[in-house]
């Protein structure tokens, strides 16, 4: 698999900062990749990521996307091919929905008629009835409807890669996760590589593909979420990913992981094989069952999870630094 | 008689006179109205985006704005001498400030996020001065406008005292002989004309805004 | 400059005279401006007449209204000081009432829980956090007022646009340039001037 980004050596400091805001940091993100940024604020997640498109230019290092030196691209050209959302969204706001999602489309020259049928095509797949939305304005819509509109605006084009500064930071817990959810659903259908910035552990985790965990400007470790979170790589990873790590763990995976096709016993609780371990885990300790009936899609109880199974599953690959 | 029905026997024993005055009026207005929007709408625009400090240029604007407009104008009589042009002249510099300022708060004053937006979409400079600043700032330079309308009409009617012609001349020839009617004659249609022209200006202002900014 | 030094008395009065007429006009639309403002402050019914009235005023042509004045208060500093007091109103009930409205509520409602009534929290909290914007009205009143003042000469309420008016009709570069810059030099000191007293004002209310 072709590494769609890849970044050599990024440098960039601020003038009159003690240090700089990216120091010599490399990351390599292969074709269809969700790669999350996190840190703490001034880590450089979000300098880095700007610098991809070069909205801010780096002092030394390399970046290319899809093989090619974003130096040696005219920017503009270079951003027309790259999606970009930001946290406040950036709608224009004295422009419709439908004209806004047409921005890149029109700016590449496509025709009138392709471009109105992208855009609805767009706004059907973030969930928002093309025929009621269109010729709305971004004043009118909610913070959560809004996001989604920056989304579709940024897929307008159908860039291969796509850059996300906190997307879903200035939106309601409950409408985030929504979205999170949502997105994570858009994404199964197009083969998107994309570099999400965020501040949120708990949205590194369920969002990412792999999560490169920031600070002063390098990056500490970069692995899948359940490999940091087995094994962090220091003392800040391990507490950047906060307590309970075990069982934020278990949330990343499902029943059927740890099941077997085995029958279960008689008057075992019942759980969802689509539920996820850490549900099977509460369940187990609230009716103090020894093991679960997983039950599948028609809700019939075919296979069956032992809790020794899921403690078994839950230890693996500890490492000593395991508070 | 009243005096209104006095100065209604004016205008009707010579229309043509105060339709003269009148045209001559407007006509002085529109045309410094335009040279103003026409020189400060841009510079107005190209400050707002300069990366150096337009200060200076923005503080000459507020001094300007504080000039009482007839002392800018009588100073056109040593300088240019009398007329028209003359006239032009000064009450297109009486223009200039507002516009200036609004245009430069306007453009100034657009969402940062928006601009970044389009920016990292892929937009050049000048399509997002064109395509984003302009439409969002419209209403504040469009303000402008109107304010200076008003300034302009207004110094248009003292432009009599320096042989700019318009309304102005019914008012100081009717105090100087203390005629009410005369007076009037002036007065109130340089009245009309104003509350008019701002009225209609409202409207436009209405019409011409983006309908996302309503 | 030889007629200025010959004739420094007289631009000594005329000077005199258009801080007087301007001076007047200036404390007496503030006088009236304050209690109005105040009262669009707390309501918008108000807020919407008074704006409406006073926008009209103030589009009206300067000499145009001095004009229709005559026949009311036929001529001299009257006619010229009503005039003036009536086309400031504008600016100053709005800015009053701004003011006013823009002081945060969570500063009022903590004022109103400690126990201050209406009054006290008007004379302590409000107004002199307002004081900026207010300041930043009087400002712009003030130079609107003594720009006014200068036509006013024509409807012999003295002043600087005596001297102007006299050079303009006879020709008389000298009166011109002496008038105009003088009037304009006053102008440009009381915004100066005002716009420290803001900007102080503003420092201290942060």
């Amino acid at each position: 698999m072709q590494n769609m980004i890849h970044i050599e050596g990024l440098t960039k400091a601020f003038p009159g900062a003690a240090r700089p805001a990216v120091d010599h940091l490399s990351l390599s993100i292969p074709e269809g990749e969700l790669c999350v940024l996190i840190g703490s604020s001034g880590c450089g997640k979000t300098t880095t990521m700007r610098m991809i498109n070069r909205m801010i230019e780096p002092d030394s290092g390399v970046i290319e996307v899809a093989g090619r030196n974003v130096r040696e691209q005219d920017p503009v050209a270079l951003r027309r091919s790259i999606g970009y959302v930001i946290q406040q969204t950036g709608l224009f706001p004295h422009l419709t929905i439908a004209d806004n999602i047409a921005t890149v489309p029109r700016l590449l020259g496509w025709a009138e008629k392709r471009t109105q049928a992208r855009v609805d095509e767009l706004l059907a797949l973030v969930g928002l009835a093309p025929e009621q939305y269109r010729q709305r304005y971004p004043r009118e819509l909610s913070g959560g409807q809004r996001q989604r509109v920056g989304v579709a605006r940024a897929l307008a084009a159908d860039p291969p890669v796509m850059l996300m500064d906190e997307p879903f930071g200035a939106i309601d817990p409950i409408n985030r996760t929504l979205l999170q959810d949502e997105f994570l659903r858009i994404l199964q259908q197009l083969k998107k590589t994309i570099v999400f910035v965020t501040h949120d552990i708990d949205e590194a985790l369920k969002m990412g593909d792999r999560v490169a965990i920031l600070r002063d400007g390098r990056i500490l470790q970069v692995d899948t979420p359940d490999a940091l979170l087995a094994a962090p790589a220091n003392e800040f990873v391990a507490s950047f990913l906060g307590s309970g790590r075990s069982l934020k763990r278990l949330a990343l995976a499902t029943v059927g992981a740890a099941s077997e096709a085995v029958a279960p016993a008689a008057g075992a609780p019942s759980i969802a094989a689509t539920s996820s371990l850490r549900e099977a885990l509460a369940l187990l300790l609230e009716t103090g069952a020894s093991e679960l009936a997983v039950t599948d899609v028609n809700g019939l109880a075919t296979d069956r999870l032992r809790f020794d199974a899921l403690r078994a599953l839950a230890s693996a690959s500890h490492t000593a630094l395991e508070q | 008689m009243n005096i209104f029905s006095q100065a209604w026997a004016l205008l009707m024993a010579d229309p043509a006179r105060v339709g003269n005055a009148l045209w001559t009026h407007i006509l002085l207005s529109a045309c410094a109205l335009l040279i103003g929007a026409l020189v400060a709408v841009p510079l107005g625009v190209r400050l707002a985006l300069s990366k150096r400090s337009a200060l200076l240029a923005i503080n000459i604007a507020n001094t300007g704005r504080t000039l009482p407009s007839l002392a800018v104008l009588a100073l056109a009589m040593p300088l240019l001498g009398t007329g028209f042009l003359p006239s032009l002249v000064a009450l297109s510099l009486l223009a200039l400030p507002p516009i200036l300022l609004n245009t430069y708060t306007g453009v100034r004053g657009v969402d940062a996020e928006v601009i970044d937006a389009a920016r990292g979409m892929g937009m050049r400079e000048a399509q997002i001065t064109r395509r984003v600043r302009l439409p969002l700032a419209q209403p504040t330079i469009f303000s402008g406008l109107r304010i200076a309308a008003a300034q302009v009409i207004s110094g248009a009617t003292l432009a009599a005292y320096i042989g700019g012609g318009g309304l102005g001349e019914f008012i100081t020839s009717g105090v100087a002989m203390m005629a009410v009617p005369q007076l009037l004659l002036g007065a109130i249609p340089a009245t009309l004309l104003a509350l008019g022209v701002d009225a209609l200006f409202g409207r436009l202002q209405k019409f011409m805004t983006p309908k996302g900014l309503a | 400059m030889k007629w200025l030094m010959n004739n420094w008395d007289q631009v000594i009065k005329a000077l005199g005279e258009h801080i007087f007429v301007s001076g007047s006009a200036l404390l007496l639309a503030f006088a009236v401006s304050l209690p109005l403002g105040i009262w669009a402050a707390r309501s918008n019914r108000v807020m919407t007449i008074a704006l409406g009235i006073s926008g009209v005023l103030y589009t009206i042509p300067t000499m145009a209204l001095l004009a229709l004045l005559i026949p009311i208060v036929g001529l001299g500093k009257t006619n010229a000081i009503l005039a003036m007091v009536m086309f400031s109103l504008m600016i100053l009930i709005r800015n009053v009432a701004t003011g006013i409205r823009e002081v945060p509520a969570d500063v009022v409602d903590a004022a109103r829980g400690m126990g201050m009534n209406t009054a006290q929290v008007l004379r302590r909290i409000e107004l002199p956090l307002a004081a900026p914007v207010i300041v930043a009205g009087l400002r712009v009143a003030a130079v609107t007022v003594i720009s006014i003042t200068v036509v006013a000469a024509f409807v012999n309420a003295g002043g600087l646009g005596d001297i102007i008016f006299s050079g303009m009709s006879s020709d008389h570069s000298a009166k011109i340039w002496v008038g105009a810059l003088t009037a304009c030099l006053l102008s440009v000191l009381v915004d100066v001037s005002l716009h420290a007293v803001e900007n102080r004002l503003r420092k201290g209310a942060v």
